[in-house]
């Protein structure tokens, strides 16, 4: 009554900021700025992102959605001439502050790309080098159980289970994706980040990927950039519309779908542009 | 000069891609003319280049095989207890040592009984090679029971010995006689006297050759005459005179003849002996006994043959007595040709006969394993480091710019280098396998980084990005994902350099690998030669039947370069992971 009158007034004044009064926030953003050398990517871009539901980001192409899903994984790392300013917290710590090691941050927020790419070992290897490398299990056995339990959660683990040690890019593209995913879960991060996870499947292998992606919301906070309103509307909780490096609009997804307040975002949904 | 087709006016222009007109028609023609030239081009290139390595092969080959077998005589050996073991104590050690000359010798005056005179016993014990009596000794300290019994045991024959039973002394020809001869003794000067002119043919030949030298004096006298201009009277004379001689001699067809070396040679084989000819008339001839004649009876016609060595003993390495021993040793049928293990089992020798490639081998086996073990690990920690972690910035670019100059400085270059810094700074060993695989080493680095480099950057970066996304440092997404897909390429360029360095003469000789080396390294510190450098010093030493050594020898080194080739191919596929 009194806080929902509140948070309306306070959503009102920072149309940028969507807060999600029922759930804790997971990663907060504030005033992040991506350069690429002189070219500026993302312009003081700051949204929350609650813990254990689904954030989708979406927007035309070019307009950096990728480019902060890359920020907060700190993937950008590996680009000589990307500069990030501005900060980013998950659980309230500054993953940009020196001191934190961003190998252990990778391990708490896993990534899967647009194209999936298994390692070209055996399936089993892909999924146990996470926990091997991380140290997660002290014994053969309980690297079998995390490595079963992976692919059970993915979704693959009836599909591949008497052929373990066949090369992981011998599977089809779904089931690549899928082994991708289940490699990402293996190391029990917190956060798993998914660049257009489905944007090189097939309707099919989609529609069980998404499945998926419902199942594990549960468990994980999972941030999805895609470029399907559609998958959007279908798979996430809140949404964030991006455009020519501004973060527009956040809300909740029935929001912005049915009722957007910028005339940007209405555009895009309606397909006017991009 | 595409055609414009307008459908309907004013419909909005459309333009076709027009096939069917003859322009376009020549345009396809030549097109189809011009692929089926470059492809005929490919295979033009491809011909030449298979042709050019198979003549090269071809000539290898036919010039190399005949080193690889050896002729050996198959004699019984009476060894003899006090010339072999006079202490009578059958040591290891005296057996050894034992002067076994004159067992060769007993064993050669078995074969051949009956040769008596100093130059011609000589002739006969020079046939064998020195290392003749190895076997035989390694037999003898094995069993020593055999000592003062005859052993049957094959003895390695010399040089010159071995080129004539492969065919390059000379060609052996004789004809029956019609005749019936009768030699006026066993040995010494005989004479052989014939019932008719059965030697009329000889003779002839003999007079046309003399006529022929005269002419060839005449045009010489003739020539000088015409090129001095008066001058070289002397010259003219002399040759005038030298064929005046001649021309007394063929101008008497009858007239007795005497033989010289740059004659073909002309002997008898009559009553199991040999006589060489020295003088010849139609009707006889006389000359020196070879091998001795068992009577001085009347040999019936068709029961003696009149022989030629045809190439002139001016000409060739083994004289008349040596080829008339060794056809004998023939007939008796102990001459055995067997393959040459020697070739492999022993070190070099100034004897031809008993060269061997086992040092050189084991020099360059010891010196590429030196180059490999360094040059591969370096190599490729300095290509990922170059690739992966180093900074961009100008002292990287400097680096790189002198890694690709490196690769192409000339070889010798790093001899000298190895020379003033590896043997005068740090004072290590001369001609040393690890010295030249040092040298080697730094000639091969530039190759192996560089590939290495472009083998790393081959891989795709979403391999390494999927590594970082799991939580993989960085030094773990190179080692763990980007180097073991890099490993063909990096395997190429191994096999590359090291091929490179198999073949590097230049540098060795700088570091002192040219000296005559007769043991077989055992160390890396042991002085040492390389298969290349075996190869240069051989061919330049003078005895022909180096020269086949030469080429067998070079025969070896391809045999040893496709091994390793075909090594590191079957690494290289076993490590192929395709993504």
């Amino acid at each position: 009554m009194d806080m929902s009158t509140i948070e309306q007034a306070k959503a009102m004044m920072t149309p940028h900021i969507g807060s999600a009064p029922q759930a804790d926030i997971k990663v907060t953003a504030r005033d992040v700025n991506v350069y690429y050398g002189e070219k500026q990517a993302l312009k003081d871009v700051s949204v929350d992102i609650p813990a254990r539901s689904v954030t989708a980001f979406i927007g035309p192409s070019g307009c950096g959605k990728s480019t902060f899903l890359r920020c907060i994984n700190r993937m950008n790392d590996t680009i000589p001439i990307c500069r990030v300013t501005g900060k980013i917290e998950i659980d309230g710590q500054d993953i940009y502050d020196p001191v934190l090691d961003v190998v252990q941050l990778r391990a708490r927020v896993g990534m899967v790309f647009q194209k999936p790419n298994p390692f070209p070992k055996s399936i089993y290897e892909n999924v146990a080098y996470g926990p091997r490398i991380h140290g997660l299990a002290t014994s053969k056995a309980e690297l079998d159980e995390i490595v079963m339990s992976s692919l059970e959660k993915a979704g693959l683990l009836k599909e591949v289970k008497d052929r373990l040690d066949d090369t992981g890019t011998g599977l089809s593209g779904g089931q690549q994706q899928r082994l991708c995913i289940a490699r990402a879960i293996a190391v029990s991060p917190e956060v798993i980040l998914m660049d257009e996870p489905c944007s090189a499947l097939d309707p099919i292998a989609t529609a069980r990927v998404e499945e998926l992606i419902d199942e594990l919301k549960a468990n994980f906070t999972i941030i999805i950039v895609t470029h399907s309103m559609q998958q959007a509307a279908r798979v996430s909780q809140r949404t964030a519309f991006f455009h020519l490096g501004n973060l527009v609009e956040v809300g909740s997804t029935s929001e912005i779908f049915t009722s957007p307040r910028d005339q940007r975002t209405q555009d895009y949904i309606t397909g006017r542009f991009g | 000069m595409t055609d414009i087709s307008m459908e309907g006016a004013g419909a909005g222009r459309q333009r076709r891609l027009d096939v069917t007109s003859d322009a376009a028609r020549a345009r396809i023609r030549r097109r189809y003319r011009a692929e089926s030239r470059f492809k005929a081009y490919g295979i033009a290139a491809l011909t030449v280049t298979a042709a050019f390595l198979a003549l090269l092969m071809f000539d290898i080959l036919r010039n190399g095989l005949p080193a690889f077998w050896q002729h050996s005589l198959v004699l019984d050996v009476p060894v003899k207890a006090d010339v072999v073991d006079p202490a009578g104590k059958r040591e290891t050690d005296a057996i050894r040592s034992a002067d076994y000359f004159p067992v060769m010798k007993a064993a050669l005056d078995n074969a051949i009984p009956g040769i008596e005179g100093r130059a011609a016993s000589k002739q006969l014990s020079r046939l064998l090679s020195t290392g003749a009596p190895d076997g035989l000794r390694q037999m003898l300290v094995a069993d020593p029971s055999l000592i003062g019994t005859t052993v049957k045991t094959s003895l390695m024959l010399s040089d010159d010995a071995d080129l004539y039973y492969k065919g390059t002394g000379t060609r052996v020809e004789s004809r029956t006689s019609q005749s019936a001869a009768t030699p006026s003794g066993l040995k010494g000067e005989v004479t052989i006297l014939a019932s008719s002119n059965e030697f009329a043919g000889e003779l002839k030949t003999i007079k046309d050759a003399i006529r022929e030298r005269a002419a060839a004096l005449t045009n010489e006298a003739a020539r000088v005459e015409r090129a001095s201009q008066g001058k070289g009277v002397e010259r003219v004379t002399q040759l005038r005179d030298q064929a005046a001689v001649l021309a007394a001699r063929y101008q008497q067809p009858g007239a007795a003849e005497a033989l010289d070396g740059r004659m073909a040679s002309v002997l008898v084989a009559i009553n199991g002996g040999l006589v060489k000819a020295t003088k010849i008339e139609a009707s006889g001839i006389t000359g020196d006994v070879l091998l001795p004649l068992k009577s001085q009876d009347e040999a019936k016609p068709g029961t003696w043959q009149v022989v030629r060595y045809l190439t002139p003993e001016a000409d060739r390495k083994v004289s008349d007595q040596e080829v008339a021993f060794l056809e004998r040793l023939r007939e008796i049928g102990a001459v055995r040709n067997g393959f040459n293990w020697n070739f492999f089992t022993s070190g070099d020798s100034r004897e031809p006969e008993l060269a061997g490639v086992r040092g050189a081998l084991m020099g360059t086996a010891l010196t590429l394993l030196v180059t490999l073990l360094l040059c591969l690990p370096i190599g490729v920690m300095a290509a990922i480091y170059l690739e992966e972690f180093a900074p961009k910035n100008r002292l990287t670019d400097l680096i790189e710019v002198n890694i690709n100059n490196l690769a192409a400085v000339p070889s010798i270059v790093f001899g000298l280098l190895g020379l003033a810094v590896f043997l005068n700074f740090f004072n290590l060993p001369r001609s040393a396998p690890l010295v030249g695989g040092l040298v080697l080493a730094l000639l091969v680095l530039p190759t192996i980084i560089i590939a290495a480099r472009a083998a790393l950057k081959a891989v795709p970066p979403s391999i390494k990005e999927a590594a970082l996304g799991v939580g993989a440092s960085h030094q773990q997404a190179v080692f763990h994902h980007v180097l073991p897909l890099a490993m063909p390429g990096i395997m190429t360029g191994t096999i590359i350099g090291m091929a490179h360095a198999l073949g590097e003469t230049a540098p060795l000789l700088m570091i002192g690998m040219v000296a005559f080396i007769v043991d077989v390294p055992g160390a890396f510190t042991d002085a040492a030669t390389v298969l290349p450098v075996q190869i240069y010093l051989w061919s330049d030493l003078p005895e022909p039947a180096f020269q086949a050594k030469t080429a067998a020898a070079i025969v070896v080194l391809l045999g040893f370069l496709f091994l390793m080739n075909g090594a590191a191919i079957w690494l290289r596929k076993k490590f192929e992971r395709r993504w």
